[in-house]
């Protein structure tokens, strides 16, 4: 069953188009993506789906119920961590938590067990009573998830949320999400820049100027690219380039003195080119597609940057480079 | 309107104007700096027909000078919320605009009832000889003048989004708002054009009707300017007015 549902959606400010006629579902209980460079639309779309904002035209349903004209039943059936921290620096992080416990008419009877459970959850139970100032950006935004699940909400909206957060803490968060679907009976929906955090997701759906390009698995996606990267170093590259064109059918290049070459199954492929040119290798490395080259070849651009630059490649490989 | 949001949003003002000492320390001090200081000073100029000293005189006027900067004060948190991102948390919550309205201007009410209160109960020392009733009545002057300019402070807070505002707010609303009161001298004195400001200024009508309940005469040139059912009518009505502009203005900007 699908938790989300959104037809055709578009909003226009004055003079720009933030979201331009997307359309997606969400099914129940999974990690749902929302994948794309700043300024793309992300956290417009999610703000129409808080009902923080009435989209220009199309429609957007939350659990059966229309984020426009139903927003009060929209609002309870859903949990929200913004892009920015939104907790009152000084309470307490029990009392953040007592006061959304309050706002969302939580019972009485169970808000207090509730609050403690929430913050046993996000492992935050022996500081409950610290102003909230004295945390670090990871537990501010670890108390954040435990307020929006306070309400136990069917959809849990995470804008951006490890932006800032040091790798450690990032890495600790995206365990604790990964769990939260089944633990908690909740849908996740989730934005960030940092593609390689949407591995978690179980459907991802890529936005660039405010139109979807591409929706699918993180598998299904990673394939749309063409298959893994093969990198060669070899004593004559350009003998070893028409050999492996001649043999393979391969459409080899040549980049800062190694070849490379795109193939569906790197690990089967190396053996038989080390087979045929094995004498000129010096070194063979394969390199498996990330979400980072699936937005490449679709946009032309990396993530990180607002706009495409002429260096594409160079970048491209650079990147690759860096990460290993 | 759902009252456990109401309950929380007045709850959390309270716990943290408890916790902020420094503030209520300087709301404190700067009516007993008017009232003793200048209120000492100016009483040498101004002679007291009436039986009443310039200190006593403006001593309902001081009352209306705590509440209003108070009120305004809490009201203007809200920019602050915007600020610091605390007021999304609000919004996206399934609660009525109404309610964060009537939450915040009751938040409002009490910490400057509680501040006008210990001002308040510096009577004997000005000479004053207030009866219970008379102090109840003062009281709640104060909770409904407070309602209404807490009120109006939110409708101000709607309209700015970052607090460089405040100093704005400050020196072209409050302040005026404060001279035109009839808090320092009597609005019957003021010439005709500031006569008409005053009187549509709100704070103008509380302080007005505490001039009714503290002093025991109705005629001289220090008496009430209004009658008190007008003044209890304008801050009831003032009242209701702003909460439901505030709750649109909530509605249209979020």
């Amino acid at each position: 069953m699908s938790i989300i549902k959104v037809e055709n959606l578009v909003k226009r400010f004055s003079d720009i188009t933030a979201v331009n006629d997307v359309s997606f579902e969400v099914e129940e209980g999974t990690i749902f993506g929302f994948l794309g460079p700043n300024g793309a639309g992300k956290t417009t779309t999610i703000n129409i789906l808080c009902t923080l904002l009435a989209p220009t035209s199309g429609k957007a349903f939350i659990a059966g119920h229309d984020c426009i004209k139903e927003s009060a039943e929209v609002r309870k059936a859903i949990g929200i961590v913004f892009q920015d921290t939104t907790l009152d620096k000084d309470l307490t992080a029990r009392e953040n938590l007592i006061f959304h416990a309050y706002l969302y008419n939580v019972a009485k009877d169970k808000m207090q067990q509730r609050v403690d459970d929430v913050l046993r959850f996000v492992d935050l139970y022996s500081r409950k009573d610290d102003l909230v100032k004295k945390f670090s950006g990871g537990m501010k935004r670890r108390l954040e998830v435990a307020r929006g699940m306070i309400h136990w909400p069917r959809v849990l909206f995470l804008d951006e949320p490890t932006l800032g957060l040091d790798p450690q803490s990032r890495t600790n968060l995206w365990e604790f999400i990964a769990e939260l679907p089944e633990k908690n009976k909740v849908t996740i929906f989730m934005t960030t820049h940092y593609m390689e955090e949407a591995e978690v997701c179980d459907r991802i759906a890529i936005i660039d100027n405010g139109k979807i390009i591409a929706m699918g698995t993180p598998e299904e996606l990673k394939k749309a690219v063409g298959g893994d990267v093969i990198y060669i170093k070899t004593t004559d590259n350009a003998s070893a380039k028409n050999e492996i064109e001649r043999l393979f059918k391969f459409n080899v290049s040549e980049k800062e003195n190694e070849i490379y070459m795109t193939c569906g199954m790197g690990d089967t492929c190396i053996p038989e080119i080390i087979n045929t040119i094995g004498e000129k290798v010096i070194s063979v490395r394969l390199q498996r597609p990330t979400l980072n080259d699936v937005f490449l070849k679709l946009t032309g651009k990396t993530i990180r940057e607002e706009t495409s630059s002429g260096n594409d490649i160079k970048d491209f490989v650079r990147a690759y480079r860096k990460r290993h | 309107m759902e009252f456990n949001a109401i309950y929380v949003i007045v709850a959390r003002e309270f716990k943290k104007f408890i916790r902020e000492r420094s503030r209520l320390f300087s709301a404190i001090a700067r009516p007993l700096l008017w009232l003793f200081i200048v209120g000492a000073g100016l009483s040498r100029l101004v002679p007291s027909d009436t039986g009443v000293s310039y200190t006593q005189f403006i001593f309902p006027g001081i009352l209306g000078m705590t509440i209003l900067f108070s009120s305004i004060f809490s009201s203007i948190s809200i920019i602050w919320d915007k600020e610091f991102g605390f007021m999304k948390e609000i919004l996206v919550a399934p609660v009525s605009r109404l309610s964060i309205v009537v939450g915040k201007a009751l938040s409002g009410t009490i910490v400057s009832t509680i501040q006008a209160a210990i001002i308040l109960a510096l009577f004997p020392i000005l000479g004053f000889n207030l009866s219970i009733v008379q102090i109840i009545a003062v009281i709640l002057i104060c909770a409904f003048t407070s309602f209404s300019i807490s009120a109006f402070g939110i409708v101000l807070a709607t309209f700015y989004e970052s607090y460089e505002s405040f100093s704005v707010i400050m020196n072209f609303i409050v302040m005026p708002m404060f001279f035109l009161s009839g808090a320092m001298y009597p609005v019957k004195l003021l010439p005709e054009i500031l006569q008409i400001c005053a009187k549509i200024n709100p704070l103008t009508y509380g302080i007005d009707a505490m001039k009714h309940v503290i002093f025991k005469f109705e005629t001289g040139p220090m008496s009430p300017d209004i009658p008190l059912i007008i003044d209890a009518a304008v801050i009831i009505l003032t009242s209701i007015i702003f909460v439901l502009i505030a709750g649109k203005a909530f509605e249209r900007k979020g």
